[in-house]
């Protein structure tokens, strides 16, 4: 069928893959109590893409459906793209899969591996992947999340990480492909580190950054600010910040910032009916005497 | 009852089983934990005692009971005096997630037993606690189940019982907290005439004021606008607002006593304005004002000007003064 391989308008959209693994579905039907360990074996992508793109309370994904076909969301912010939910069970690397229809046109890949489950299945998934999609894709940047980190003891985090990147990169180096383009993030949905490495993902996809960074650049010289990022109010990702290296939990405040205002406005913004202006009017905000300098 | 002027000492008992959550909820609403930050916390051994100051001249005493059957048999026997006499509250936590909901509910009348031999006139507040592991359709049932149950098991306090499903993801925590420190605090008429003073020099749609540390609200006054909020359960909301973004700070600044959240905060959208400022030494105030600068300039005056009304009340300084301010205050 030759029309079904012409692309639609969306389909044009830079594009963002969500791939992971899944050893078993299982479906569940309605819960009544839920046992946190029973879906072990999802690695979290719907959860990842709900909490971020759909402001879900990171809680609630305990109550998601698994995916069982392919997501496609466009979502409108800053930019339009779209995102793409790939469920773990079917197979990318079949022949009789027409691989452009999803790889075509991607801007970047994020696989999200389970850091809790056993991992040397999906790594090795993964690398295939990776060197199946290298000689016809080249241009796809890959990002992987190591996922659920908070569910691993502080103090051996950093161990983990290590562990999954040298076991990646020595599969890679094994097969010939030597200093892959690869980025890891340890990510937890409880925390802001999947906002922040779904910040570095977004920027990868925004033709203009190195335009936002200068003009961040001018800005905190001017002003002699320390650091400056700008977001993206609805997802909370930040599109660029400044070039100095990134210290301390700034972004983590910032986006905590937004949540107070976004949250206040939504309890006190009720449409009150005879205000003659719902023109959006430039919104002001004062702070004096806080706990903190920024 | 209660006087203004008197320093008053209310001892609160936290009881329930081993890892229903108590000493998470006591870290969420009286320092500056997030939710996500009680997951490292051990269990309590014996009691953690805390004394909260609350509204100045109000001290709450809370006993933070561990949970484990062996503290539990102590309280019941060689400590059983010295646990419960004086009691003003006690809050029994039921981890909703229990295999052994029977077994907890035994354990729960052995103690209220104990409660009414010693402090008749207590309240009891039940939290049927972690909801969130509860599939959103099922909640209100499952609660509803529960207190049928625990209501059964409370003898002598099954008339006063109050019992709220709670989890610390969410703002349910806020409104249980909120529902018992407001059992706690004395009569405070005359604060809210002062409030209802306040809206009249300002065009406020509601009034609410928050206790400084907790972020729970201990009273409000609302306009016939205000009435028209979609959200019932605001207060609880604002509270559970509010203390993200403190604990927020309490982090970014490595300042674990707390920043307070600031002393001055307005924000002008388009729809609305709102004012959150420091009021006395122990309450915020929040100000909802219809938009429009003027009338946000002029609330922040009057505040100004009722901040020094407010200061010679010592039910929310906590500061000494003379007899002759309490007017019409004491008892209800
Ligand atoms: N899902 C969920 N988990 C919760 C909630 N509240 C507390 N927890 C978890 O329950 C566990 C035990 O909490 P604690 O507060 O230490 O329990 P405790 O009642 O003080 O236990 P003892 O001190 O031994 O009596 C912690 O790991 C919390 O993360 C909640 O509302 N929902
Ligand atoms: N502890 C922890 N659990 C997570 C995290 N992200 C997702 N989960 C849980 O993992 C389970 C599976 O997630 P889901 O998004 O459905 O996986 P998918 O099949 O890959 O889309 C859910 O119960 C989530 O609550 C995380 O960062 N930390
Ligand atoms: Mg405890």
């Amino acid at each position: 069928d030759p029309d079904s391989k012409k692309l639609a308008p969306i389909e044009r959209k830079p594009r963002l893959l969500l791939m992971g693994l899944k050893r078993y579905a299982k479906i569940t039907g309605v819960r009544y109590l839920v046992e946190a360990n029973e879906d072990k074996c999802r690695s979290g992508k719907s959860s990842i893409s709900n909490v971020v793109f759909r402001k879900m309370p990171p809680q609630d994904t305990l109550f998601l459906p698994t995916t069982t076909a392919i997501l496609k969301e466009s979502m409108h912010t800053f930019m339009d793209f779209q995102v793409w939910d790939l469920p773990g069970q079917i197979d990318y690397l079949d022949p009789n899969f027409d691989p452009d229809s999803i790889f075509g046109g991607v801007g970047a890949m994020v696989w999200v591996l389970d850091a809790v489950d056993n991992y040397m299945e999906p790594i090795g998934r993964l690398t295939e992947t990776i060197l199946h999609l290298q000689d016809s894709y080249p241009f796809i940047k890959f990002t992987v999340f190591i996922h659920k980190i908070d569910s691993i003891a502080d103090d051996s985090r950093e161990d983990v990480i290590r562990d999954i990147m040298q076991r990646i990169t020595d599969d890679l180096y094994d097969a010939g492909l030597e200093n892959p383009p690869i980025n890891y993030y340890g990510t937890s949905i409880y925390d802001h580190s999947i906002f922040e490495g779904f910040s570095r993902v977004m920027q990868g996809l925004v033709p203009q950054l190195p335009i936002f960074e200068n003009l961040l650049n001018t800005i905190k010289d001017r002003c002699h600010f320390e650091k400056l990022y700008l977001y993206d109010v609805y997802s909370k990702v930040y599109i660029a910040s400044d070039t100095t290296p990134i210290a301390g939990s700034a972004y983590e405040l910032g986006s905590d910032f937004i949540d107070l205002i976004v949250d206040l406005s939504e309890v006190h913004g009720w449409h009150r009916g005879n205000t003659q202006d719902s023109k959006m009017k430039a919104q002001q905000i004062y702070i004096e005497e806080c706990g903190f300098e920024a | 009852m209660a006087t203004l002027n008197k320093m008053e000492k209310k001892k609160v008992l936290l009881m329930g089983k081993s890892g229903s959550g108590k000493s998470s909820m006591r870290n969420i609403i009286f320092s500056n934990y997030r939710a996500k930050d009680v997951r490292r916390l051990g269990a309590t051994i014996d009691v953690e005692h805390s004394n909260i100051k609350f509204l100045g001249n109000l001290t709450l005493n809370l006993w933070d009971c561990g949970g484990q059957d062996a503290f539990t048999g102590t309280y019941l026997t060689t400590q059983k005096s010295h646990v419960f006499s004086n009691v003003g509250v006690l809050i029994y936590v039921f981890d909703v997630e229990s295999r052994s909901f029977d077994r907890d509910l035994a354990t729960y009348t052995s103690i209220t037993n104990a409660l009414a031999e010693f402090s008749p006139s207590a309240d009891v507040f039940a939290l049927v606690h972690k909801i969130d592991l509860v599939n959103p359709e099922f909640r209100v049932k499952v609660v509803a189940n529960r207190e049928a149950a625990i209501q059964e098991a409370s003898g002598p306090f099954a008339k006063s019982l109050k019992v709220f499903g709670t989890s610390i993801w969410d703002q349910s925590l806020y409104k249980a907290w909120g529902s018992i420190v407001n059992s706690l605090i004395p009569n405070l008429d005359v604060m809210e005439r002062y409030l209802w003073g306040l809206m009249g020099e300002t065009k406020a749609e509601e009034i609410t004021l928050f206790e400084k540390a907790t972020f729970l609200a201990v009273m409000k006054v609302t306009s016939e606008i205000g009435k028209k909020n979609p959200y019932p359960d605001r207060d609880e909301k604002m509270s559970n607002i509010i203390k993200t973004f403190k604990a927020s700070l309490a982090k970014f600044t490595g300042d674990t006593a707390g920043p307070d959240f600031c002393e001055k905060f307005c924000i002008s959208a388009p729809k609305f304005a709102l004012i959150i400022e420091e009021l006395t030494k122990n309450t915020y105030v929040m100000v909802v004002l219809p938009p429009g600068e003027a009338e946000a300039n002029c609330a922040r005056l009057n505040i100004g000007i009722a901040r020094k009304r407010f200061a010679s009340m010592d039910v929310l300084s906590g500061q000494e003064h003379d007899e002759g301010q309490d007017e019409g205050s004491g008892g209800n």
